[in-house]
């Protein structure tokens, strides 16, 4: 009698494979884990190593062909003059797109996880990714036509009567252009927009877990409210500023699609790895300029880990 | 005798919710002030007007004469222990201890020497390499503490710092505190909702009900002499007569309040004429008594029957009784 709950009969093939499962834990893992872990492995960093491996081959420079033989010539290559100014303006424009988009994300994501409550949280969270959710080739085009010579923004600043300084923006050297849409100011604007919600969310995640009791201490302890941000909230919210600027360094070192619609002729890792491996077959190069923002992310991350970026998570 | 913190008529109102309605305080220099209340009644509030985390809607908060309007909390020399402690989970205990010397721009090597003392005050010498997640709930609290009176404040506010500690520990910081405080001849600001520690620790005792201070007084006259039936019932759970009833028994017409332990009981027919019949509702076992619920004429009443007396059962008949000096009269009013 006293077992009678245990023996309850047990019909039914779910219930003899889930009671099977409950009772050998190391068994579901292990086929919980078995399909992602395979997905990654093979599919995923296969196809990167295989990339990565193709870097240390070198093309023949009569005959066009891939030389299978381990060599560090193409990566001599990088360094050549007009291959390394691609890797320091792609690298300067992420920097520079990370940069501002924390700096613009950082307020957003305040006001959102400190004040927003109930239907304002709602439109906050419909605001920031309402972007994401329609195409970012037609999001590129609207910003080519805003930025355009005949755009919107133009005919703002000539019906304010501020041409002249558009005029005298566009006239400054690398940054300016012929108008917004073929500048790299025009580049940076529209990776700014399309990439600004991959900052918001980490940042304002990362603030909705500070208590407002620690703004509070801070202040009680005689720190005014911008010394309670430099040692308290700054300090805080960085892991969510640091994945959010993975996210957006990484999303521009990698993209070949802005530059070549919104920007200046001259280009950058993305479009060089596009141009090599389709157009030139060079794909050892394409490889090797490939593996470019791999270590640089890798460079920055173990850079934020010895700084302490890490230290409040 | 200097006061260390005035309110005047002060309010604060959130909305239509009257957090805090037209207090008037006077907390005395040195003086260990106890703000007692059920959640909700605005003592913490009251702490919070303090320390300028709110700003009243009426009236005025003085610090040592200096009216506090529009001072905000960095520039109050008023430190706070935080209900949730508030460490910075990103500084070690002993930069967390040095955070306010550190914005007052002390030198580094300075900073460091007075937060090694404030935790050798607290108990915890050498701790100070360690992050707060590596410390215990009590240990914690002994942070708090010390990053707050590193400062040297003149008010110190404590905001249930004991509320999160077991049993044992509670009483032995209460202990501490109130030895503390008197080495240190800071004021201290408390506030709790736990009788038992506002009565141990304060001098006085301010009794707060929904927005509104009730009583303020030495420990011992809100326990015997309370004022008003709500302090009688909330301080020590009294048993508070209703004026109708006290009229009935001794021809006053005024609510009464009897102390548990005050209340004799016994079974029907040994106690004299004046004893009350009553009916037992339950029994609990409490340590050194027993604590017997009843009812009479339909008020529930409490009473304390010590170690090795008879029990009534439950549904027992009862005659209670209690002596005519441990009857409180309360104001009728009230």
């Amino acid at each position: 009698m006293s077992d009678a709950i245990a023996d309850r009969p047990q019909n039914g093939v779910l219930t003899r494979v889930s009671d099977t499962l409950w009772r050998k834990p190391r068994l579901t893992i292990l086929l919980l884990l078995a399909p992602p872990a395979l997905w990654l492995g093979i599919i995923y960093l296969g196809s990167l190593f295989a990339l990565l491996a193709q870097s240390f081959f070198a093309i023949d420079e009569f005959s066009g062909m891939i030389v299978y033989e381990f060599t560090l010539k193409t990566y001599g290559e990088l360094f050549t003059p007009a291959n390394f100014d691609i890797i320091i303006r792609t690298v300067v424009m992420a920097a520079a797109v990370t940069v501002a988009a924390a700096i613009i994300s950082f307020p957003i994501a305040y006001y959102a996880a400190r004040y927003a409550k109930g239907k304002w949280k709602a439109i906050f969270y419909l605001g920031v990714m309402l972007p994401l959710w329609s195409s970012y080739l037609v999001k590129v085009y609207s910003w080519k036509l805003i930025l355009a010579k005949e755009g919107i923004l133009n005919w703002l600043f000539e019906t304010l009567h501020l041409s002249w300084l558009l005029e005298a923006y566009l006239s400054i050297p690398v940054i300016g252009g012929n108008s917004l849409s073929v500048s790299w100011t025009g580049t940076f604007l529209v990776f700014l927009y399309v990439w600004l919600p991959f900052m918001v969310l980490p940042i304002q995640a990362s603030l909705e877990r500070v208590p407002t009791s620690m703004l509070e201490a801070s202040g009680d302890l005689g720190a005014q409210p911008s010394q309670s941000f430099r040692y308290v909230l700054l300090p805080l919210a960085l892991p969510g500023v640091i994945a959010g600027s993975i996210f957006t360094f990484s999303l521009t070192l990698g993209d070949y699609i802005i530059p070549q619609i919104v920007g200046s002729s001259r280009r950058f890792i993305g479009q060089a790895v596009y141009a090599y491996q389709g157009t030139a077959g060079n794909i050892p190069l394409a490889a090797a300029f490939a593996v470019v923002p791999i270590l640089i992310m890798g460079l920055y991350l173990w850079v934020a880990k010895r700084k302490g970026a890490f230290d409040a998570l | 005798m200097t006061s260390a913190v005035r309110f005047t008529g002060a309010s604060r109102h959130f909305g239509s919710v009257r957090a805090v309605d037209e207090v008037d305080i006077d907390i005395a220099e040195g003086e260990f002030f106890a703000m007692l209340g059920p959640s909700g009644s605005g003592k913490t509030t009251c702490l919070r007007l303090i320390a300028g985390f709110e700003q009243p809607t009426s009236g005025d908060i003085s610090i040592f004469g200096q009216s506090a309007q529009g001072v905000p909390p960095y520039r109050r020399q008023v430190n706070t222990v935080f209900q949730d402690y508030a460490l910075f989970p990103h500084l070690n205990v002993l930069d967390n201890v040095a955070y306010g010397l550190m914005i007052a721009g002390m030198p580094k090597a300075e900073r460091h020497r007075a937060a090694e003392e404030a935790l050798e005050l607290v108990a915890l010498p050498g701790y100070g390499k360690r992050k707060p997640s590596e410390l215990s709930g009590g240990q914690r609290q002994r942070v708090a503490l010390a990053r707050a009176l590193v400062n040297k404040p003149k008010v110190l506010l404590l905001d249930e710092p004991l509320g999160a500690l077991d049993l044992k520990l509670r009483e032995q910081m209460q202990e501490e505190l109130k030895v503390l405080q008197r080495k240190l001849g800071i004021t201290f600001v408390f506030v709790t909702h736990d009788q038992g520690e506002a009565l141990s620790m304060a001098d006085r005792v301010a009794v707060f009900n929904e927005g509104k201070i009730v009583q303020v007084g030495k420990p011992e006259d809100i326990y015997y002499r309370p004022e008003v039936p709500f302090v009688a019932d909330f301080v020590g759970s009294s048993n508070v007569l209703p004026p109708a009833r006290t009229e009935q028994r001794i021809g006053k017409r005024c609510p009464a309040a009897r102390r548990p332990e005050a209340v004799k009981i016994g079974a029907v027919g040994t106690v004299g004429s004046e004893g009350h019949a009553a009916v037992v509702r339950a029994t609990s076992f409490i340590g050194a008594a027993t604590r017997v619920s009843v009812t009479m004429d339909g008020t529930a009443m409490i009473a304390l029957v010590p170690k090795g007396q008879a029990l009534p059962a439950i549904g027992d008949q009862v005659h209670l009784s209690w002596d005519a000096d441990d009857l409180h009269l309360m104001e009728p009013g009230a």
